[in-house]
């Protein structure tokens, strides 16, 4: 076949352009997608298609790049099959925001950031509001993050580790019988091994949560180094960012830098309830949130509707093993959860701390180890 | 095609198919309706002898598939359920312990007492308990359903993977045991759990979607042939509206057949708002959902 080339090539091609919009389509993907196409048609477009969809797309997030590439590409109609639109459309999309650019209206006198309060003298900085540092003393405060330790939950396995305590193992009984000719010398034991519990962590990325992002960023860096397997680690604002790829490398620093570019809606306003529910229809209900601590960052400025943030929360408390809220104003004296927000969620979380502080973190550590 | 059905079940299942199709029209015979995807996806898997890897919403066929290719191509159906803290020796293989111990002490009565030839009479085949995946590399063809693979732990994908690749199974104690025909393997998940990419790069990927309504008629009348073809339209219709909804648990093929077989059984010929109302536990199982729906009007629903 004078063509084969050809077709080997435009292929080469096309999936030089998919790595462009985003796909993985990495050799031994491209190798497999030829081998197809060698099974069916080249002339016919939807078989090509399909060879290239088995073949290079890895999740349903990669089908509606796929199919756009595939339609530039090829400028042809793709043969999508009928039936419900694909997940990703249900989606939040980054919707236009109603953010007031003053904050007058939206901003209550309580909750104003920028209040200079003074800083007495004595104070340890483990103790201060991450909020009110000065830049030198914010360069310190991150050194010490890293000496946070969490410790991740565990939950019971289902394996069992060998014990000197414990019910009868009788498998290995009776391979040690084997071993010494049927005779049965001392029983082997056995106990129930514990594993790592997921540990999801839902950070508020929008504006007024702005001085703590930061902080609150580095500590899920720590937490994800710790238990990188069962750690996730989503931003939420006006759309849900998952970035707990983003979070895995090692150096702080470039973790956090590789993580504000991945987040799309930084400083932006918040649609909580809305975002939580993308999160439970994509992730949550699937498994990850299933027995999972679940920490919510979030002071609880709800833009959306608060009947909404009512109904998730509901249905996260019932999926997950414990539902965290951690509020960094809930630190000051005379916080009350006035919110909207905060009144429609509270009653759906087990726990309810402050999160202003070092201190505030390593409490939350210890919360979130006893959960 | 069908006319020859004994020089073509000799044939290897790779072979006994010309496109995707002809696999299409074997699978609507045993009466699983693919649509063009799957059908492609299901023959690429044949003729590559590459797992298949499904996702998509609970109740969209994933399953039956694989129990369908079982049925085209003639071979045995062997299933894995995952789950968590699943383990070589329930996956694998396993030696059966206390029938090993009964002839030892027998062997012991009768009067052997050569070591060796006791060790070689305690590892014997017979002894050995085939689990999945043995069993589907002995007993070939056959096709391996690796069910809800996202609920098992990693080190078990890794496992797997190593299997997959080989085809083969080694036994210490007994040998290598090779698969003669690959099994056909078809993997599903559900999402719990992003499946490391090592094991998706080997495998064809699709992500099964609910049918359209035109297909969802045509398979509730196949599966189900003594329900009313009005019924089977109500029933395919109402079920395409209720994914629309936005539902925490969108309702699949499978909600829709115990949807109208449930309805047959209340003695329905077509869909009325009171049958409905009644019979909707059948396709709607959280509480939210029949909330929502109750917020509606049931009848602006399904009034004709």
């Amino acid at each position: 076949m004078a063509d084969n080339r050809d077709v080997v090539e435009t292929m080469l091609v096309f999936a030089r352009t998919l790595r462009v919009a985003g796909l993985e389509a990495g050799p031994d993907r491209v190798q497999a997608m030829v081998a197809a196409l060698g099974e069916l048609d080249v002339m016919e477009p939807s078989e090509v298609y399909w060879a290239g969809r088995f073949t290079l797309c890895a999740g349903p997030d990669d089908l509606e790049r796929y199919d756009a590439a595939f339609n530039a590409f090829f400028g042809g109609e793709t043969p999508r099959p009928g039936g419900r639109a694909p997940r990703q459309e249900r989606v939040v999309q980054s919707a236009p925001l109603d953010l007031d650019p003053s904050g007058s209206g939206a901003v209550p006198e309580d909750q104003t950031l920028e209040e200079h309060a003074m800083a007495s003298g004595g104070e340890v900085l483990r103790h201060r509001d991450i909020a009110q540092l000065s830049p030198a003393e914010r360069e310190q405060l991150r050194l010490l993050f890293g000496l946070l330790s969490v410790r991740p939950p565990t939950r019971p396995s289902r394996r069992h580790t060998r014990s000197h305590r414990g019910p009868v193992d009788v498998p290995r009984t009776v391979r040690r019988v084997l071993r010494n000719g049927g005779e049965i010398r001392r029983l082997a034991r056995h106990k129930q091994r514990t594993k790592p519990r997921r540990l999801v962590l839902l950070i508020d990325v929008s504006g007024s949560m702005g001085p703590y992002a930061d902080a609150i960023l580095r500590f899920g860096h720590v937490a994800v180094r710790r238990a990188p397997a069962s750690t996730e680690v989503f931003t939420v604002g006006t759309r849900l960012t998952r970035v707990t790829r983003e979070l895995r490398q090692r150096d702080p620093d470039r973790a956090l830098a590789a993580s504000g570019a991945a987040i799309p809606d930084w400083s932006g306003g918040t649609r909580l309830g809305e975002v939580l529910k993308a999160f439970l229809d994509r992730w949550g209900q699937r498994g990850t949130a299933r027995r999972a601590i679940v920490v919510i960052f979030s002071d609880g400025w709800e833009r959306g509707d608060c009947a909404l943030l009512g109904e998730q929360m509901l249905r996260l408390s019932r999926l997950a093993h414990a539902v965290i809220w951690v509020n960094p104003h809930k630190g000051r004296a005379g916080y009350e959860p006035l919110t909207g927000g905060m009144q429609a969620a509270l009653p759906h979380v087990s726990r309810f701390v402050a999160g202003h502080s070092l201190a505030a973190f390593q409490e939350l550590v210890k919360e979130m180890a006893d959960a | 095609m069908t006319q020859f059905p004994d020089s073509l079940s000799d044939l290897p299942p790779a072979e006994r198919f010309t496109g995707p199709a002809d696999l299409a029209d074997a699978l609507s015979r045993t009466g699983y309706l693919a649509d063009e995807g799957l059908a492609t996806a299901a023959y690429l898997a044949l003729r590559m002898q590459r797992p298949l890897f499904l996702e998509g919403d609970a109740g969209v066929g994933k399953t039956a598939l694989a129990q369908a290719m079982a049925e085209v191509t003639g071979a045995h159906f062997v299933r894995m359920q995952c789950y968590e803290g699943l383990e070589a020796s329930q996956a694998l293989y396993d030696w059966d312990f206390p029938r090993q111990m009964l002839h030892l002490r027998a062997a012991e009565a009768a009067g052997v007492h050569d070591a060796e030839e006791l060790e070689r009479g305690l590892y014997d085949r017979r002894f050995l308990l085939a689990r999945p995946l043995l069993a589907a590399i002995e007993q070939s063809p056959s096709v391996l359903l690796v069910d809800e693979i996202d609920r098992a732990d990693d080190e078990f994908e890794a496992f797997l993977l190593e299997i997959l690749s080989d085809n083969a199974v080694t036994i210490p104690e007994l040998g290598r045991i090779v698969a003669d025909i690959p099994p056909l393997v078809v993997l599903t998940s559900n999402r719990t759990r992003e499946v490391h990419d090592a094991l998706k790069r080997r495998c064809l990927y699709h992500w099964v979607e609910h049918p359209s309504y035109e297909r969802e008629v045509a398979i509730l009348r196949t599966r189900l042939p003594q329900i009313t073809a009005k019924l089977a339209e109500d029933v395919a219709r109402a079920t395409g509206k209720l994914r629309s909804l936005d539902l925490v648990k969108p309702p699949g093929v499978a909600e829709a057949m115990d949807w109208a077989t449930a309805l047959h059984v209340l003695g329905a010929r077509e869909l009325d708002p009171d049958r409905a109302a009644a019979t909707l536990g059948a396709v709607l199982k959280y509480r939210e959902d029949a909330d929502r729906l109750h917020s509606m009007t049931l009848t602006a629903m399904f009034g004709t």
